[in-house]
């Protein structure tokens, strides 16, 4: 294993820990872990909202820009200085969640094949984020103000980018004028908006996108930050003045961290640093990966057009075009460089019930690595083989709990699947009529799916919320929907005992589903 | 409905995440330079002479009465020889060069120094035109400095050419 590998592992899994246990106060739609891209969305639209009104009320000139903001703070604490606040520590909480994100990602290995566009898209929203932070602390003009602007003009004067020193603009009082302020200003509203188009790119390949967090991760993000800017409100240092060098500061380390570190270094070492780092996550992708497992395949004979594969894919892979064999309906098509081989829509294809007679069983959309046939071959080939009082079949996600090495018994078959969404929920009906006493289904923890959305659609369709829904003749007395992630065997195997001892308590009940045998005559 | 332990787990867990930043957001204090020390900034952005030559009566007569210029001047621009001296120590020596494809831009520099506050012999030589032995600009003088004061040596020629400000 190489060093990269190493370090990303483990990496992920103190993430996986502290997801995991962060699950039990939070759990796993609240997670904060699990949703940082839509927390750190949510953050950037506190500080566009607190900005407009800061802008609002912003005098540009040299003057009156300390004072207009400071009136804020002293003046009207209980609105400009609640908002001046909640602008500094949401921005800082975004770079806190983004940089979290970033680092989240890579361990999660999430940089190449259908993930490649997102990731590239990511990178240049750092440097834009860290601009219109940066360029914010400036407006205020006070003494960071000025370490700040003048350090980063120094800093960039070591590129061979001005014909004269941009430092030079702020050597001495007379050398900054009004209109500096009003530049920085739409610079500081521009920066911002191409952030937001940033974001949009972002995330404009990925399906069903987590715009916000949940209603309540927004109210207590939000009150957490209003009773930190009650507690500690934002305060302007001394007004700037460029005859002296700034004293001892109140520094913002999230945003400005850059200004100690060219001071400990030097230019070149913190050019080098950034533009290094910004290099590396640019070529992570180019590092040698596994080969791509296959992605879903169409049988235009099998594909009646519905759209439920389109409307159930997490990476927006399939689009819909006009049937070549059937004038007037549609077909589903696949975009191999967005798809992530999750069989999720293979699982929404009404054409995937394994009630269909026919000897092997062709859908409208499937995975070639492990097809809709196989799968109900595995499940056909394990009901017979099953033995003892209570019969189960556990259909578990390979990324999860080893269910396989776990639970596998001979009153218990585990079927494997690559995501729990990718298991047509008539699975579960033909699991119960062909034999088996109970069906348990082990996803991902909520909110933990490599894919996003499994488990959200597997608990979904089978509580008939979602097409394709599980038919309401199955008893749910005989199915068990568990969410256990890989380090979460011993919760799975419980799962298992209790879902069990359930069922032996049901005794002879007539809640049982008349056998159903493919092969054999029904129509008596 | 959330559990009274999860409701105690998350206020502690936003809790945190506001004292986080919080914290991080004022603190620690920076302090860029010692109390004691100030700063001398050097900063010159000025246009080197060129090296002008006056034309022949000869070079002149072959020429169209319509370009007949007394002086030949290159577009080019000369170095610039600056020397900066503290207490009578070299503290700084370089030569700048034009910029420009065609080495017709200003010539630029921007530099700090550290110093420790009180009273100096600030010495400033320059020579904007290297064709030329000596220097042609020299600014000399007894400076005092407050602690953390800044002080600037630029160059203007309509202000006499090198000043401390």
């Amino acid at each position: 294993m190489s060093f990269h590998a190493a370090l990303r592992n483990a990496t992920k899994s103190v993430f996986l820990r502290v997801e995991e246990a962060f699950d039990a106060p939070f759990g796993g739609r609240d997670n904060p872990l699990r949703h940082l891209g839509a927390i750190g969305l949510y953050l950037l639209w506190i500080v566009v909202g607190s900005g407009l009104y800061l802008y609002t009320v912003l005098d540009t000139g040299i003057d009156a820009v300390y004072s207009s903001i400071g009136y804020l703070s002293q003046e009207q604490w209980y609105l400009g200085g609640v908002l001046r606040s909640l602008h500094r520590y949401a921005s800082d909480g975004f770079m806190l969640v983004m940089m979290l994100h970033l680092l989240r990602e890579w361990s999660y290995g999430r940089y190449f094949g259908f993930r490649l566009y997102s990731w590239m898209t990511g990178i240049p929203l750092i440097w834009l984020a860290y601009v219109a932070g940066i360029g914010g602390y400036w407006i205020v003009w006070d003494e960071l103000a000025q370490l700040s602007a003048t350090a980063t003009t120094e800093l960039l004067d070591w590129l061979p980018i001005f014909n004269e020193p941009s430092a030079r603009n702020f050597l001495s009082p007379d050398t900054i004028s009004d209109r500096f302020f009003t530049v920085l200003i739409f610079i500081h509203l521009g920066v911002p908006l191409l952030l937001i188009l940033g974001l949009w790119a972002h995330v404009h390949r990925i399906s069903h996108v987590d715009y916000l967090p949940t209603r309540r991760v927004m109210l207590a993000t939000a009150a957490a930050l209003t009773v930190l800017a009650l507690f500690r409100p934002v305060l302007s240092n001394p007004p700037a003045n460029l005859a002296s060098v700034p004293g001892e500061l109140a520094f913002d380390w999230f945003i400005l961290f850059i200004h100690p570190l060219t001071d400990l270094s030097s230019p070149a070492f913190v050019w080098a640093l950034l533009f290094g780092l910004t290099a590396l996550l640019f070529a992570l992708p180019l590092l040698p990966h596994g080969r791509p497992p296959p992605v879903a395949v169409v049988n235009p004979a099998n594909c009646t057009g519905c759209d439920r594969c389109l409307a159930d894919c997490p990476y927006a892979a399939i689009s819909m075009a006009p049937h070549p064999g059937r004038p007037g309906s549609r077909l589903a098509v696949v975009d191999p460089d967005l798809c992530a081989a999750c069989g999720i829509c293979a699982g929404a294809c009404p054409s995937s019930t394994p009630f269909r007679r026919r000897e092997k069983l062709v859908t409208g959309i499937d995975m070639p690595q492990l097809s809709v046939n196989a799968l109900r071959e595995q499940l056909e080939a394990a009901l017979p083989r099953l033995a003892g009082r209570t019969r189960i079949v556990v259909f578990a996600c390979d990324r999860g709990a080893a269910a396989g090495k776990l639970l596998a018994a001979d009153d218990t078959a585990v079927i494997d699947l690559m995501c729990t969404g990718m298991l047509p929920p008539a699975f579960v009906e033909y699991a119960l009529r062909g034999g088996a006493d109970g069906v348990m289904l082990a996803a991902c923890r909520e909110g933990g799916c490599e894919f996003r959305l499994g488990d959200r659609w597997s608990s979904e369709r089978l509580l008939g919320e979602r097409e394709p829904h599980l038919r309401h003749s199955v008893p749910p007395s005989r199915l068990q929907l568990t969410f256990a992630s890989a380090h979460d065997s011993t919760r799975l195997a419980t799962a298992l005992t209790e879902f069990r001892t359930r069922i032996e308590a049901l005794g002879a009940t007539t809640d049982r589903l008349q056998p159903y045998l493919r092969r054999a005559p029904h129509h008596a | 409905m959330l559990k009274p332990a999860a409701i105690v787990g998350q206020v502690i867990l936003y809790g945190a995440f506001a004292a986080f930043i919080g914290y991080f957001a004022t603190s620690p204090t920076y302090h860029q330079i010692p109390d004691d020390v100030a700063l001398i900034k050097l900063s010159i952005s000025h246009l080197g002479d060129r090296a002008c030559r006056k034309r022949t009566p000869e070079e002149l007569a072959k020429m169209p009465p319509n370009m007949r210029a007394p002086m030949d001047c290159p577009r080019e621009r000369s170095d610039i020889k600056l020397e900066v001296d503290l207490d009578g120590r070299e503290v700084f020596r370089t030569v700048l060069h034009p910029t420009g494809l065609y080495k017709d831009g200003v010539s630029t520099v921007y530099k700090r120094f550290e110093v420790k506050a009180g009273t100096h012999q600030l010495a400033v030589r320059m020579n904007d035109n290297v064709v030329n032995p000596g220097f042609n600009f020299v600014q000399e003088e007894e400076i005092s400095l407050a602690p953390r004061q800044v002080m600037v040596i630029d160059f203007n020629p309509d202000q006499g050419g090198l000043y401390f400000k």
